[in-house]
């Protein structure tokens, strides 16, 4: 993957949508001012994204990495490199993306590709990262399959990275909070698993039926709705006749329906668990507030000191772009940030080197602090979980806000319920 | 119980079908028109609404009232500049005319998708309800905005059988539906009946857009799913038959609500699906249909 000797030319990043380019625009202008007389001869440091520019989980990956890119060339580049971002709209299709990837490959010359939050289409990437030697991240897909991919066949694989939390891990921290809130505090003794079908809720439904009953909660039902379900009056009907204390969620790509929903039909049972669309600020807007009293995990939240990093970076992103990064936005900031930093160690653009960097990675971003497990894991080159790593938090929608709730030392608020919900004790709500 | 629950889910959605179909039909009935961007029309109402009522802060009434006024406007847009340039181009051979109408709304209507996605990103958004809170009827909990939504499609329906049964220019609507030719030599001018046909259709498909959005929330992505539904049932309820079309919807309403409880909310549309077929084997003309 030898890059072609040829200077920087910044009409090459003017890419399709023109609220883009005339970012892009700019900042090639101001790379142009800077570029005079030798100021960085070298060339830069080119990262393919790959991310669904109409979907607030996408842009995020592209906001995220440009704002890291910016951060990096502030500071001088890495070596002298400038960090260039390439992007491409996939329109969230695995056969767009697999386009794209190989245009980053065989064209652009990407030294890696950070891409897609939808399992499917990380899955549909792996193998080209494989084919094409060309490193890639993805900072949102979350299926356990994308690992086990590397764990089967490492040599071929290796060029794989899993960015985000594995479903498995996500539902574990679910679990620890639902023992540590749901069921210690709020006496709550039974749930019903609600997951849309996809690749990525099959590993969190197998998981939280193993790590939910020793949490406390007893599993009296689950169901697995299809993506495109437009009403969910039946299904909240049903889960309502079950009586179950909590609903636990696994949603990500059905929209805001189920949300709306529960309130509108003043489902009496809370939502918690994972909803990837509650964990973005514009969600209180999309639902117009449909989502007071919702309990979502996050891997970051703008007002919470996971890492010293985390608060200004949020801050920084939403003056430039006007709402608060996604779940994608801080990790796609902290996969460029580790990229750049493995091509630097390496000292080139060789996708072995890179790679092996990148195995070494001991980085403190965003999200906390990043390594990835080694070839012997069960989940190889996923980022390492836990107090000491990545360990995930849970917000509670309250009053257009996003309220941290869990884990109690960075907590920043208690759980509190729109006044449909009825809870196991009833005054366990006004603690 | 589940028997009632059914009843009041599937009337609220039927209903909504129905407002969004006749004016489907409506405009095939009269104009011959198969508008393949209906979907989009509603969409852009939804989203104008939502974007009134909430990032402009307006307020739900002035939000609804701005989307259907929007609608009109991506109706009579559509018209304009899609349809009647078509309908008048000397290029187009005239017995290809319909084909041509077809594909120009079709793509209008991806445009439209295209556009939203663009300008307020495909995430799935939702209008702010009318009216908040929730009414008991027999122990079913229903939204107060879904009793709502169901009167004002009836209003809407009621309003629309009115002036086309009892006035003069519902007579000309009628009378451009049975012979466009006659209508001209009566000294009508028939490129005004097509405006007020338009502009019907817009305020029935946007009213339906936004009160849909209110109740199961939009996204430019559904366009192609609620074009494809009002097809359908006009396809069931016979092409051009506006009571037709209303007898359609509720029959379908009522078959996927009926699927989603008693089998499961997975397979909503299929039974529908499959009965369109039938009717298509047997009855091809519709169930009033009269072509």
């Amino acid at each position: 993957m030898n890059k072609n000797a040829s200077p920087n030319t910044p009409q090459r990043r003017l890419r399709r949508g023109w609220r883009r380019g005339m970012i892009t625009a700019a900042s090639a202008a101001a790379l142009g001012i800077s570029a005079i007389p030798g100021a960085y001869a070298a060339d830069p440091i080119r990262i393919g994204v790959i991310a669904e520019n109409s979907a607030i989980s996408g842009v995020a990956i592209t906001n995220g990495a440009m704002m890291a890119a910016d951060e990096i060339n502030a500071a001088g580049g890495i070596n002298g490199r400038k960090v260039e971002i390439i992007d491409y709209d996939d329109h969230n299709s695995a056969t767009d993306a697999v386009r794209a990837f190989q245009r980053a490959a065989t064209q652009d010359h990407v030294a890696a590709v950070v891409g897609s939050y939808m399992s499917e289409v990380a899955l549909a990437l792996e193998p080209w990262a494989a084919r094409l030697r060309v490193p890639f991240i993805t900072p949102g897909a979350a299926s356990n399959e994308i690992t086990r991919h590397v764990k089967e066949d490492y040599a071929r694989n290796k060029y794989t990275f899993h960015g985000y939390l594995t479903s498995t891990a996500i539902a574990d921290a679910n679990c620890d909070f639902s023992h540590d809130v749901l069921v210690e505090k709020l006496g709550m003794k039974t749930t019903v698993l609600l997951s849309e079908d996809a690749a990525w809720t099959k590993p969190l439904d197998e998981e939280s039926r193993k790590c939910l009953p020793k949490a406390g909660l007893q599993i009296l039902d689950a169901m697995r709705v299809s993506p495109d379900t437009t009403d969910f009056t039946p299904i909240f009907n049903k889960i309502e006749g079950e009586r179950p204390d909590v609903i636990t969620t696994g949603i990500s790509h059905v929209g805001v329906q189920p949300t709306v929903q529960w309130h509108s039909e003043q489902v009496p049972v809370p939502m918690s668990g994972i909803s990837s669309q509650a964990t973005t600020t514009t969600f209180w807007r999309d639902t117009n507030g449909a989502t007071e009293g919702v309990i979502a995990q996050v891997v970051a939240a703008p007002d919470v000191a996971i890492t010293p990093k985390t608060v200004p970076y949020a801050a920084a992103y939403f003056k430039r772009f006007g709402v608060s990064p996604a779940y994608t936005g801080y990790t796609a900031d902290d996969d460029v940030h580790i990229i750049a930093e493995a091509v630097g160690r390496a000292g080139s653009d060789d996708a072995d080197k890179i790679v092996a960097e990148m195995e070494k990675t001991d980085y403190v971003g965003t999200v906390g602090r990043i390594e990835f497990y080694g070839q012997d894991s069960e989940f190889p080159h996923a980022i390492k979980t836990g107090k000491d790593f990545v360990s995930g938090l849970m917000i509670q929608w309250q009053d257009g806000k996003q309220v941290t709730v869990w884990p109690e030392k960075i907590a920043n608020g208690t759980l509190h319920f729109p006044p449909f919900i009825k809870l196991p004790q009833q005054h366990a709500s006004a603690q | 119980m589940l028997a009632l629950q059914i009843m009041v889910d599937g009337f609220a959605i039927s209903t909504l079908y129905a407002l969004g179909a006749i004016g489907f039909s409506l405009i095939f009935g009269v104009s011959g028109v198969l508008n393949l961007s209906h979907g989009g029309i509603m969409v852009a109402a939804a989203v104008a609404a939502w974007f009134i009522a909430g990032p402009l802060g307006a307020g739900q009434y002035l939000g609804a009232l701005g989307g259907v006024g929007i609608g009109v406007v991506v109706a009579l847009v559509t018209y304009g500049v899609v349809v009647r340039p078509i309908q008048r181009s000397r290029a187009i051979p005239h017995d290809e005319t319909e084909i041509f109408v077809l594909t120009g709304t079709l793509l209008w209507g991806i445009m439209i998708q295209e556009a939203i996605a663009y300008f307020f990103s495909d995430s799935p958004i939702t209008v702010r309800p009318l009216i908040s809170g929730v009414v008991d009827i027999a122990g079913v909990r229903t939204p107060a905005n879904e009793i709502l939504t169901a009167v004002i499609c009836w209003i809407s329906i009621v309003l629309l059988w009115l002036l086309v049964n009892r006035t003069a220019v519902g007579k000309r609507l009628l009378a451009a539906s049975i012979n466009p030719r006659g209508l001209t030599l009566l000294g009508f001018e028939l490129s005004s009946v097509y405006l007020m046909v338009w502009v019907i259709y817009g305020v029935l498909a946007a009213i339906a857009g936004v009160l849909l959005a209110t109740f199961l929330g939009t996204s430019s992505n559904n366009i192609g799913v609620l074009t494809a539904s009002a097809f359908s049932i006009v396809v069931l309820g016979g092409l051009g038959s506006v009571s037709g079309s209303l007898i359609a919807a509720y029959i379908i309403g009522y078959l996927e609500t009926a699927t989603a409880y008693l089998l499961t909310p997975t397979l909503r549309t299929i039974p529908s699906l499959l009965l369109l077929v039938l009717v298509v084997y047997v009855r091809p003309q519709g169930l009033l249909g009269r072509r």
